[in-house]
This record gives C-alpha cells, structure tokens and sequence, in this order.
C-alpha cells in the first residue's frame, strides 16, 4: 500500500486525479491533493442538469433520510480518504485536520458534533429555512398552505461555494442544499479539503448520488470560475472579498462578522452573572469564527468587566493539540500569527487603546509552544468606536470592550454577522429586532457562538436558491 | 522531425553564427546606430573579445528593455539595411508606451521553420487557418498568416486586445473582460461555423473557451497552434485529453517578439505533459540562469530565470532577463541544444501576476 494519500477532484461524482497537486504531510503519511484547473471546473458545469436531475429522482423526505444517515456516518464512520482503499476514522479525521489547520483535536471534536448536527437536524433546519413548508415542495414544486398553493422554483442549477480553512463548522452551511435538490460545487479551503470531502463521502455512503457533488480544490482563478459558473454561490473571507463580490446579487459573500455583545442598561450592574457567556463568545472554537464576539459595549462599568475578562482571557493558555483541555489554535501559516501580531502592535500605538490581557498573560501574546505557533488572547480596552483595534476582528480569541450609551449602541456598532444583547428593555429589544445592521440578533445573556436549528444561518438557504411564484388558475391534481 | 545535429556541431554552429552576427552588428557598414555608439562607450571592442557564444555572457551586461521603450525604432536599423522599409513589431500586453523592435524577414524565416518541422498533416497543407488572439501591432499577426500562406492556406483573423483586457482587470471589472472574451469568441465561433477552417492559432484559455461552445473535433479542426501563457502539465493534459479530445493535432510555443518562436519537443508518455520548448538555434538562444547569479546555468533539471540572446542580421539582443523561469532540459533527438521545460511567469510562487487573461 502507497504511503500517499490522494484526495481526487470530484467531477460531479466521477474521481479525477490532476497532475497539479498540493502536498502536506500528515500522520505520518504525505496527504496529496488534485489541483482542478479553471478550464475543467467550467466544462464541469456544463453538464449540471444531469446532477440535479438524480437529485430529482429522489423524493426530499428519503433525502432527508440519508442526511440523518450520513451523520451518523462522517460523526463515527470509516470513510474512504481519498480514491485509494484505505479508510479514514473519525480519529484518523481529527489528527490529520489538526496538522492541518492547527485546531486542537477537542475543537476538532466539537466541530464535527456541530455539523452532526445540523445533518441529524435537518428535518428542522429545512422547516425554520422553510418555515415549515411541507418537504414535498422540492418533489412537486407546490404545496397547500392554508387554502393557498405555493409555488416555489429553483433559482439555479447549483450552489457554488468557496470553503474557508479556519472553522470546520461552516459546511453545516451547505448541506441543507442537497436535501433541497440543488447539486453542490465546493472549492474546499486550502488547508481543510478534508473536511467537505469527508461529509461528501458519508452522504454519498448514506445513498446520496455521487453525481451531485463537486468538489474543486483550485486555484484563485479557478475559485472566480466556480463563483460566476454556478447560478448561485457563496464565498467566504474578508473585507476585501466582500468587496470584490459585493456587486454580484447571485453571490452571497460571508466576510468578516464583527459580532458583539451589547450588554444594556438593565443588565450592566450584574456583568459578574454574564462573565462566562461573554467569555465563551469570545474564546469558544478558538476564537475563529465569524459568530465570536469580537466586541464588548456596555453602558457602564467597562473597567470593571475589562479588568475580569482580561484576568480570565488570560488565563487561556496554548496547550499542546492532543491535550483534552486545548481551545486555542495553532496557527499553520506562523507568518500570518506573526502578521497579525505585528499589525495589532501597530495599531496600539494609535492613542485611545490598551492590551489589558497583556497585564496578566504569561508573555508575549505571539508563542512559540508545542511545536506549532499561537496568538495568546487579547483584549483591548478602546475609548471610542472609531479606534482602528474597536470594530475589527482577527483569527484568535481578540476583543476590544467599550463604554457606550445604551442609546448610541445600535447606531453605532456598524454591520455586525451576530449581536447577543443582554437586555429585558422592551423598546430596545424592538429598536434591535428593527435594526438593519444585525444578521443574527440573540435577546438575553446568550453566547454569539449559539445556534439554534430552526432559525436561518447567515441568511436563508432556501431564499437564495429558490424564489416564490404567483400561481393563479387550475392546477392539476396530483 | 528530428535534427541533424549532433550536440557538438550544433554547438559549433552557434558559435560561429555568433561571430557572424557580432561581425554585422559591430562593423560600421553594417551595423546599427544603437549598436555602434554602445561599442564606443563600452570599454571594449565585440569584434575582438567575442569570439564564440560563450563570450557573450562573460562580455554582454544584460539588455535592458527599456532601451526599445526609450529609444527610437530606427536606431536600431543595421546600416547594411538602410532605405529599406521595415515593421515595427510591439511586444504583447505592454500598457504605457509599448516596447517596439524593427523587423523585416526574420518572422517569415521563424514561422517557415516552424512549418518544416511538423510534417504535411500536423497542420494540413492546403487548408485555412483561423488566428484568434492579439493581432495589431504584433509580429504574430503576420506571422501567422504567413504560416498559413507557406503551407498553401489563407488566414482569418478575430482580434483580442490583451492590453484592454489587463486594464480591465486591473479595474475590477471582471464582469466586463468576461463579456469581451465572449464577444472574441463569438466571432471565433462564426468563422469556424461558416468557413473551412482546419488548422487554428490561439491562446491557450481562448482555446478552452472556444471549445466550451464547440466540439473542435466535429467542427472540423486537423491542428492546433497554441502560446502566450503558462502551461502546467496538467493544463496541458487537459487541453489534449479534453478540450481536443485526443484527436487534434497539438503544438504549443514559447516565443515573443524579441525571440521568435521556440518549438516544444513532440510529448512522450514519460513526459507526463511536462512540455519543453527548444529556441530557433542559432538566430535566438536560450539559456536557464541562476536568478542570483545571473552568469551561472542552473543543473539539468532545475528552475532558474530564462536568458534569451538575439542574433539575427536584422536584430541583436544579448542576455534579456525574460519575465520567466523554466526548468533547464538537456537536448534531445528533436533539438540538438538545451530546452526550458515547464515555463511558468518568473518568482510566480511569490507575487501575484495577472496572466491566463487572453
């Protein structure tokens, strides 16, 4: 048996192994990935009415049935790693995705519980994208809801996404599309291929047509190829991807969240109680995900609550990746760590902002340890919103925390991906549910990094890719 | 076809067709104006000191480009040619004021070897060529219809204008330089649709474009003509496995307007599309240089920066840093002189280059 590992391009279903490659070394084993050239991704797509159409074959409710299958498949299933015979465990999963990308292995853990469950959930992750619009929807195209028929059509062929390296858990994003009959076309993040082409082979195993999936790791440009080739796509990054797709309505671009905690008046006295869920929304998954908090605003008492999250921030310490304990990611590529460091120094020196967890951390916030690079937590004490460290956020436990007027919060936060506002005020939980600044608005002492199935994430699923007709007249009966 | 050449004759060859040219290209009869006012100040005499292509690059500094940028095109006229009307040939996607070289007959000699090289039905004789890619001020429009002329065909031509092409992309309007590719191509697909078209030119992603619209083979195509941009293996694989679908004729190029046109070896299964390109030795010469220290060759094998030396009677260019790098390959039977294999745009692991855009 070869020592490499191979993971393939998937051509819609059919395996494809490219002559451009890129290689890491993992477990002992160089992992070896197909690089897809533009040109193929674009003839690839040319034949996207044959993968919807075995999608088509298939009624949504037995759908269904395989997503909660394969679940249970990607979450303790052996499953092929590449295109040879040897089978990756879910031990074998979180190792290999560690060397990777540097998540510990317990983060790794947690990440594939959060797309376990947003696979066994399915039933109600489609009713909240739905609202609960029976699934024989996607088998007839219609459905009877109080004396009405609705009709609802695909917008696309496909869904096209560009897949981050930084958090395993955004695939849950995408998987609702395959029970909604839309064929998926990914371009995996350059340092996770592993994981969509993991939860690709489980459905597949599960009973998902093989035909259905596309999975590209390509290049930037093969990336824009998949981008404008699909009917519909998503992309993530930064502000500087939101700014290159931002015209494109048919491209929902997932940039940088800048989530907060917006702790109001009612609730500011008693910011000990709410300690813990402030901390989790900054430090829970490593701090690199878009839905952790990246700022505090409270109306009073920031010294106070700035001075005990520094203390407890702080006390986050790299531990080595194996370790049950670890929450805090290794950084693959130090030069980014390094980056960051630097960058935050900078803007330090801009007046108006303190590194209070430097006071209590044990060094530098950059660290060498365990054999990998680590950002140790930061959280910087702003005196307004319009410091450059206030509103930004970086790949590692990193927050600013501000005194703001409860009136002046909402206008003043910018757009933010989820604010968690502690409050009971009436007229300020209205002021925030009208708000348009906010995609996802938690009310009560709740963590940024909470989520809850029925609700949409990062923007409807189902109202991207299909859209509602009028439907007037006789319609056939079934 | 294969040489003639042993390595050694060809070597021999070279250097006596470089004392040839330093002789035209430094005499004051025949020589340029640019050529012989840079032996005045050089502190040196070419007509001595070079005695064989070795010499040139233990004497010649590297040619800066600019110089056609910056100085006018008939100061680099050789005497010997005086009165005669010339072409003014620009290099491919310059923005700003293009680099410019004079010309007269040294692309009809390039493309007629070019010709010989493949047999009667690589491209087949008698039959119409299509150019689809930057025509205006380049030497590759006429060239090209001058292949097709001397294997007894005519030429159409669609222009693609790489110069607006970058600019676009340069502004972000991406949505726009799609828009104008498809526009390249619809007329592409016109031409190949109403004429008896056989034998093709094009860019390497006009190629892919045009045969998402298409099925080439069906649409009659014998032989494909392909340079301009970076081919990995892979992307060669892919252009004859799937876009000529094994069954057309392939012959990718390395060439500009300084070089001419350097010819790919036919591929081998143990290539595994790994393409190399031999110079037109020994009117152009090719060699793959440490990129730190430019006098020295790199091994058999190993990336360095691509050197190209110029020495035809109508134009002299010695050691011209290209924008490439390449791996040096020995000579095979095809070519009796190194090649550079697997070209791709010089450092592209470490900057960020605009390319694959025509």
């Amino acid at each position: 048996m070869s020592d490499t590992i191979h993971i393939p391009v998937l051509r819609m279903g059919q395996t494809y192994r490219s002559l451009d490659t890129i290689k890491f070394a993992v477990a002992g084993h160089s992992l070896e990935i197909s690089v897809a050239n533009s040109g193929l991704i674009r003839r690839d797509l040319q034949h996207l009415a044959r993968a919807g159409a075995s999608l088509r074959a298939i009624p949504c409710n037995t759908l269904v049935g395989y997503c909660e299958k394969a679940a249970e498949l990607y979450l303790h299933g052996n499953l092929p790693w590449g295109d040879g015979d040897r089978l990756q465990s879910p031990a074998d999963y979180v190792a290999a995705l560690s060397q990777l990308t540097g998540l510990p292995h317990s983060l790794g853990r947690a990440n594939m519980g959060k797309v376990h469950a947003a696979m066994s959930n399915i039933r109600a992750v489609i009713a909240g994208l739905t609202r609960g619009m029976p699934l024989e929807l996607f088998d007839r195209g219609v459905v009877r809801q109080e004396g009405l028929d609705i009709n609802f059509f695909p917008q696309t062929e496909s869904l096209g996404v560009l897949l981050p390296s930084n958090s395993p858990g955004v695939n849950s994003l995408w998987l609702p599309a395959l029970v909604m009959k839309i064929p998926v076309v990914l371009k995996p993040g350059r340092e996770d291929a592993l994981t969509p082409f993991r939860i690709i082979q489980a459905m597949i195993a599960a009973g998902f047509p093989k035909s259905a999936f596309g999975f590209y790791p390509t290049t930037h440009d093969g990336g824009d190829t998949l981008l404008f080739g699909n009917g519909r796509a998503i992309a993530f990054g930064n502000d500087t991807t939101l700014k290159k797709y931002a015209p494109y309505r048919h491209i929902q671009v997932h940039g940088s969240g800048r989530s907060k905690v917006l702790v109001g008046d009612d609730s500011a006295d008693q910011w000990e109680k709410d300690l813990d869920v402030i901390v989790h929304s900054i430090s829970a998954n490593g701090g690199r995900s878009c839905i952790n908090c990246s700022s505090v605003l409270i109306s009073r008492h920031r010294d106070a609550l700035a001075d005990a999250l520094a203390r407890r921030l702080a006390a986050i310490e790299p531990l080595p990746r194996e370790h049950p304990d670890a929450t805090l990611c290794g950084f693959a590529n130090t030069a980014i760590a390094k980056g960051i460091d630097e960058r935050i120094d900078e803007l330090l020196k801009v007046p108006g902002a303190t590194d209070l967890a430097a006071r209590y951390r044990q060094g530098p916030r950059l660290v060498e340890m365990h054999g990998q690079t680590f950002l140790r937590p930061t959280l910087i004490v702003c005196d307004d919103l319009q410091h450059p460290l206030a509103n930004t956020e970086f790949m590692f436990p990193f927050a600013s925390i501000l005194q703001v007027p409860q009136a002046d919060m909402i206008e003043q936060i910018g757009e933010s991906l989820v604010v968690s506002a502690f409050t009971r005020d009436r007229d300020w939980s209205a002021a925030l549910m009208t708000s348009t600044n906010i995609e996802r608005l938690n009310l009560g002492p709740y963590s940024t990094m909470r989520v809850q199935w029925e609700q949409p994430h990062e923007g409807n699923l189902f109202e991207f890719l299909y859209r509602r007709r009028a439907l007037q007249g006789d319609l056939p009966s079934a | 076809m294969s040489t003639t050449h042993t390595v050694s004759s060809a070597q021999t060859a070279l250097d006596a067709w470089t004392r040839e040219m330093i002789a035209w290209h430094f005499s004051p009869d025949t020589g340029s104006d640019y050529w012989l006012k840079w032996a005045e100040t050089a502190g040196w005499n070419p007509l001595k000191e070079i005695t064989c292509f070795a010499d040139i690059a233990k004497k010649f500094d590297h040619f800066d480009d600019d110089v056609l940028r910056d100085e006018q095109p008939e100061r680099f006229v050789p005497r010997a040619f005086a009165g005669r009307p010339y072409n003014i040939f620009e290099t491919g996607g310059t923005t700003g004021m293009p680099k410019q070289r004079v010309g007269w007959e040294d692309y009809k000699v390039d493309y007629e070897e070019f010709s010989d090289h493949y047999g009667p039905d690589f491209f087949p004789k008698g039959t119409n060529w299509l150019m689809v890619g930057p025509t205006g001020p380049r030497r590759l429009r006429l060239a090209i219809e001058h292949l097709a002329n001397h294997r007894g065909g005519s030429c159409y031509f669609v222009d693609l204008d790489p110069r607006w092409v970058k600019r676009l992309i340069g502004m972000g309007e991406m949505a726009m330089a799609r828009k104008y590719q498809e526009h390249v191509i619809d007329q592409a697909a016109a031409i190949i649709r109403h004429r008896n078209i056989q034998c093709m030119f094009t860019t390497p992603r006009l190629l892919e474009n045009l045969a998402e619209r298409m099925s080439l083979v069906k649409a009659g195509i014998k032989g494909v003509f392909a340079g301009g941009t970076t081919m990995t293996p892979q992307y060669v694989r892919f252009v004859v496995e799937e876009v000529l679908e094994g069954q057309i004729n392939f012959a990718p190029t390395y060439g500009n307007t300084l070089m001419g046109l350097a010819i790919s070896r036919k591929l081998q299964p143990a290539d595994n599309y790994s393409i190399t390109y031999y110079a037109p030795q020994p009117r152009a010469a090719l060699r793959v240089v440490n990129p730190d220290r430019p006098s020295e060759l790199v091994a058999y094998g190993e990336y360095g920066r691509v050197e190209l030396t110029t020495m035809t009677k109508e134009f002299f260019v010695p050691r011209f840093l290209e924008r490439d790098e390449a791996i040096r390959r020995p000579p095979c039977d095809e070519f009796a002189w190194d090649g550079v294999g697997d070209v791709r745009p010089f450092q592209s692991l470490t900057k960020t280059i605009i390319e694959g855009v025509y």
